[in-house]
Parts: structure tokens; sequence; C-alpha cells
């Protein structure tokens, strides 16, 4: 069921387009993530769903109403911010509280509630202390605390992880998906970090200069990129720009390569993953190169492969470590069907 | 932390000018006044060293406290409407766009270019009788006489509240321009109506600030024998005035000294209380 629905949204800032047309439905219950680099106009589209920016065109919709036509204290939406924002003049427990007096609730139910809600991010021995007494991780809490206690239909997330050390986001990461798990509430996370988005969100949509390029899971978004941004931005990929020629596609600078063209003669380019790339003895009529480099990283090895005639190295990855050595003349190849063919 | 030996002495260093310069003119000279207050004056003036406490018994004559309270409510009010007039207009400059935010700055500061005197004096051809503001009303015919609009309290408080505005603002300002604008947008987002956000976010995270503009208009507000001068006539006197007639006109220091300690006195302690207020808002 849809909850939230974005119809064709678009916002400039002066000559400078945040926002282009962007439609995206996001289901009720879900894990949403908007990813893209920074400047894509991700960040913006938050801020309009906050209400704290209003689009030059287009209508956003949640629960069938518009949304867009309420103010932004009366929208059931609440955000997480980048820098958290908290209260620096309250306790832990009156920040969380902040947004349950506004409802004029009974003292003793916002008193259970809080209590709860910080038991659930492990902060009920905080409750006394102020936000700056607290490390960045258990800012990070609260202000996670402090949006989900008035159960909003929706919860954004600007960034949530991106101001804490690696490993404390790994840990935090697996919160907010137990986290989403017990609340039930549908969560859209804004990131520029791809790792978090494919492992925290059941969709993504990947957004590049104001434009939606691809709304999918995780592993579609991986397996199947539908533009060259896609293909370029998530993951690593080796890619090949050509075109379809009667069923073959073709390289510029290197000719035929291996894949599964079905579509009519067109510019188009070629993905194809390390993982999937197999390096064997050369053969005529097959890619050719030179290794120059071997990296072991414990549980996969990447080898760069220059390869004539294209301008930039091939990666290849193999499980464990690779028996190959610099200066070994390869033949490049793949499955047809584990190359990914992107129109122009 | 650690301060090592050099530390010191680099600071030593640094502070050295300033200590030696407040001491010698401001701290000593100070002390010197006030140990004046135990003794006797002379009779052509100047000071007499035979130990009393006559000048201690003599401030808490009706008089003198009559003139103390009526200068703590003068500064108090002034003080009162600063606030009231001065957070708003900070709040609006601190919200404008950065190009009209600096003109506004420029003409709240652009008074100060001009001698204190001679703004006070301005005010005086202003308000007098014949003066532009009784010509404007009769003018368009609200009132039939000019008003009696100089030389009494309030004269005194809008020429204070006149002079030392400026002090309310640049505090608040500067204290609403540094908040972050996403607390407000936080508590927005959290339910909260403009007005709540204010009450609730805005003015308690610039409060010290306020306090600290309080405390500039009323610490000069509270001594000042200039603007009761020229702007109440010599009718409205304040403790300023007071102090200035025991040194130059009836020539006894010592008590003087004593009025001048009981200012001091006054004003540590709403510094004191200040400290304290603002010290709780950070920490409530």
């Amino acid at each position: 069921m849809t909850l939230l629905s974005i119809e064709g949204v678009s916002r400039k800032f002066g000559n400078v387009t945040a926002l282009e047309d962007v439609s995206i439905d996001i289901k009720q219950g879900e894990f949403f993530a908007l990813l893209g680099p920074s400047g894509c106009g991700k960040t913006t589209l938050l801020r309009i769903l906050a209400g704290f920016e209003t689009p030059d065109q287009g209508g956003v919709r949640l629960d069938g109403a518009d949304l867009l036509k309420f103010a932004p204290h009366k929208r059931p939406v609440n955000l997480m911010f980048q820098s958290y924002a908290l209260f620096p003049h309250m306790t832990v427990a009156k920040n969380v509280a902040y947004g349950l007096e506004r409802e004029n609730l009974p003292r003793a139910e916002i008193k259970a509630r809080v209590g709860e809600v910080l038991e659930k991010v492990g902060l009920d021995s905080m409750a006394s202390r102020r936000p700056a007494q607290m490390s960045g991780g258990q800012q990070q809490r609260v202000a996670l605390a402090r949006a989900i206690v008035k159960r909003p239909r929706l919860l954004l997330l600007d960034e949530p992880l991106s101001a804490l050390d690696k490993k404390v986001r790994a840990e935090m990461q697996l919160e907010l998906k137990r986290l989403q798990n017990e609340v039930g509430i549908t969560f859209v996370v804004v990131t520029h970090d791809q790792e978090e988005a494919m492992s925290l969100a059941d969709r993504i949509a990947v957004m590049d200069q104001g434009r939606v390029e691809q709304i999918d899971a995780p592993v579609t978004l991986y397996d199947r990129p539908r533009t060259y941004f896609v293909a370029d931005f998530i993951g690593a990929n080796n890619l090949f720009t050509g075109a379809i020629r009667g069923g073959v596609f073709s390289a510029d600078g290197l000719g035929p390569l291996p894949s599964k063209a079905t579509t009519a003669d067109a510019p188009a380019a070629l993905a194809i993953r390390p993982e999937r790339v197999r390096l064997t003895e050369p053969a005529p009529g097959m890619v050719q190169g030179v290794v120059v480099d071997v990296s072991f990283y414990g549980g996969v090895s990447h080898i760069a492969v220059e390869v004539r005639g294209l301008g930039r190295k091939l990666l290849a990855a193999t499980q464990g470590s690779a028996r190959i050595t610099p200066g070994t003349v390869v033949g490049v190849t793949w499955r047809p069907e584990d190359a990914v063919l992107i129109p122009n | 932390m650690s301060r090592g030996r050099g530390s010191f002495l680099a600071r030593l260093i640094f502070l050295g000018p300033g200590l030696i310069m407040l001491t010698l003119l401001a701290v000593v000279p100070m002390l010197l006044m006030l140990s004046t207050m135990f003794f006797q004056r002379g009779r052509f003036g100047g000071v007499v060293y035979e130990f009393t406490t006559a000048n201690f018994s003599r401030l808490f004559q009706p008089l003198y406290l009559n003139v103390i309270q009526d200068s703590l409510v003068v500064a108090g009010v002034v003080t009162v409407l600063a606030l009231l007039i001065g957070y708003p207009t900070a709040y609006a400059i601190a919200l404008l766009p950065a190009k009209w935010k600096t003109i506004a700055l420029l003409a709240i500061m652009l008074p100060f270019w001009t001698n204190f005197l001679i703004r006070m004096y301005a005010w005086t051809i202003l308000l007098s009788g014949p003066g532009l503001v009784n010509e404007s009303l009769t003018g368009i015919g609200l009132i039939d006489e000019p008003l009696e609009l100089l030389y009494n309290r309030g004269t005194v408080v809008v020429g204070l509240l006149y002079g030392y505005l400026s002090l309310m603002i640049l505090p608040i300002y500067s204290a609403v321009e540094r908040l972050d604008p996403r607390l407000r947008e936080a508590s927005a987002n959290l339910g909260a109506s403009p007005i709540r956000t204010f009450f609730s976010v805005t003015l308690p995270l610039t409060l010290p600030s306020a306090l600290i503009g309080a405390v500039l208009v009323f610490v000069p507000s509270f001594g000042n024998f200039v603007v009761p001068e020229i702007l109440g006539g010599g009718k409205a006197i304040m403790v300023g005035n007071l102090i200035r007639d025991q040194f130059l006109k009836a020539r006894d220091w010592p008590f003087g000294a004593t009025l001048a300690l009981a200012m001091i006195v006054v004003t540590l302690v709403l510094l004191l209380a200040q400290s304290i207020v603002s010290r709780r808002t950070r920490s409530a």
C-alpha cells in the first residue's frame, strides 16, 4: 500500500536545479533510501517532505492527503537531523518529551512513553543528562528517540550515521534496522553512503543532479543498473561505451564484447562487475591485457588489467588469493548473461 | 590539562600590561577613594584623617535612600523598555538577508559616532516648547498648547533608553544570529507552533545574552548624571548627580565615596544575579 507519493516535484534555487520532475512512491512500512552524491537534491527532497522547503511544481501525498498544504508543525512526519539538532538547554528526557508535550498529552503518558523509547534506544540511564555531556553515538540515539516517540506516519533520517565513526556506525545500522522492524514506522533515509543504503533499505532511489536515476531493491540496483550513472555509482564496475549493432555490443576501440544484446541497434554502454570477470589464457577474438597490479584484501583479491585500446584499467576480483602475477598477459572474458547493457 | 611554567610565563607576559594598567589606573584609585569613607570631610573640602562611621549612617537617611531608590527605578524601567524594544529589533535584524543586516546594524551603531552630550542636547531641542515634536503635534491639530515634554523623569528615561538601546540590541542580535536554525526547524518538526518555538527554544537560548544586554544598559543608566542633568533639568536627580555634587559642589569626598560604594555594591549584586540566572537557564 502506498503511503507517500511524490508526484513530479521540481525545485530550483536561482539557476540551480535541485530537483527535476521527481516521482517516487513509498510503501507503508518500507525502509526507503534516497542515495546520491552531495548536491543531487536528496536533502532538498527531504526538506520538502518536512515542510522547510516548498516545491516549484508537483505534489506530495501522504495517505492520499495533500501534504504540502500543512505547515511544518502540523505534519505527521518527523525528521532526524544530520546534526541531530538536540535542544542544548534541555535534558535528554526533556528533548524526547518535547514533541509529546506539543500534543498536550497527559503528563503520565508522556513520562511513560519517554521512558519506553529511551529504553528502546538504550539510554534510560541517561535521561537527566544534557546533550553536551554525551558522545556522538549517544546524541544520535537521543535524536532518533525524539523523532520516533511521536509515532509518526513517516520518519525522515538525514545522513543519520554520517557523524559516527565506523565501528559505532555498523552497530547503529543494525539498531536502526531492528528499530524499524519493531516500531513499524516507514523510514526514508537520505545518504551518500551506498553501503549504508544497500545494507539498510528495502528499496533505494538513486539520484543525480536533481533527477531520479533508478528506483529498485539493492540487489536489483547492483545486478541490473538501468543507467550509466547507477552502474558507475553503485559498487565497483567496469564500464565500456560503444554501440549495439546487429545484436552484438561493440566497445569503442575494442570491438565485440560478450553480451546478450536483445535491443535494436543503438549507442549503449556495457557494465560488467569485477567479480564476474574471468581471466584466462589469451585466445584469439578475446579482449587481452597485461596484469599491472594485484592487491589482496583477505577474502578477495583485486586484479587490475591494462587493456589495449581501453583508456583505463579493467578490474577483476577473485575469491581468496590470486595466483596471477603482474606482467602476465591474460585474456579477459565473462559470461554473456553477466554483462549489463545500458542504452544511452 | 597540564599547565607548565612556560605557559604561565607566556600568560603573564600577555596579561602583564593590562594588569598593570588596571591596577594603577582603576584598582588603586578606587581603593584610595573608597578608603576616604572612613574619614571626615575637611572644612574647606579635602579629607581629615579622623576615623568615623558617620558617612554610613548618613547614607541610610531617607533623603539619600530615596535618590538611590529613584535611580534604581529609572534604570530598571529603562532596562525593561530596552529589553522590550531591543529584543524584537535584534531578532528581526538577525533574520534579515545578509545585505540588509549590515545596513540595519550600521543604522543602529551610527548614532554612536556622535558625542553622547550632543545627542542629549539634540533631545532638548526636539522636545522643547517650540521644538519639532510640539510643532508637529500642534501642526496636525492633535494638541492646542505645547506639551511639557522636557525636564521630568519620563524625559530622563527616554534619553537613557535612546543612549543605551544599542547595547541591548547588539548582544541579542549576535545570540539570535548564532543560534542554529535547525533548532527552530527541529522544534517545528516536533509539532511546535512558531510562537511555542520562540518561547521554548529561541528565547531560553538567547536569554543569557539578553541578560548581558540588560546589565550593559542598567549599569550606565543607574550611575548616569549627564542625562538627568540635561534632560531632567536637575529636577529628576539620580545617584550619579548626588555623587558628583558631593565631590564637586559640597566638597564632601568621604560621603561621595560612600555613595559611590553603595552604587558599586548594587551593581555587583545585579551582576551576580545575572550570572546566576544565566547559569540556571543554561542548565535548567
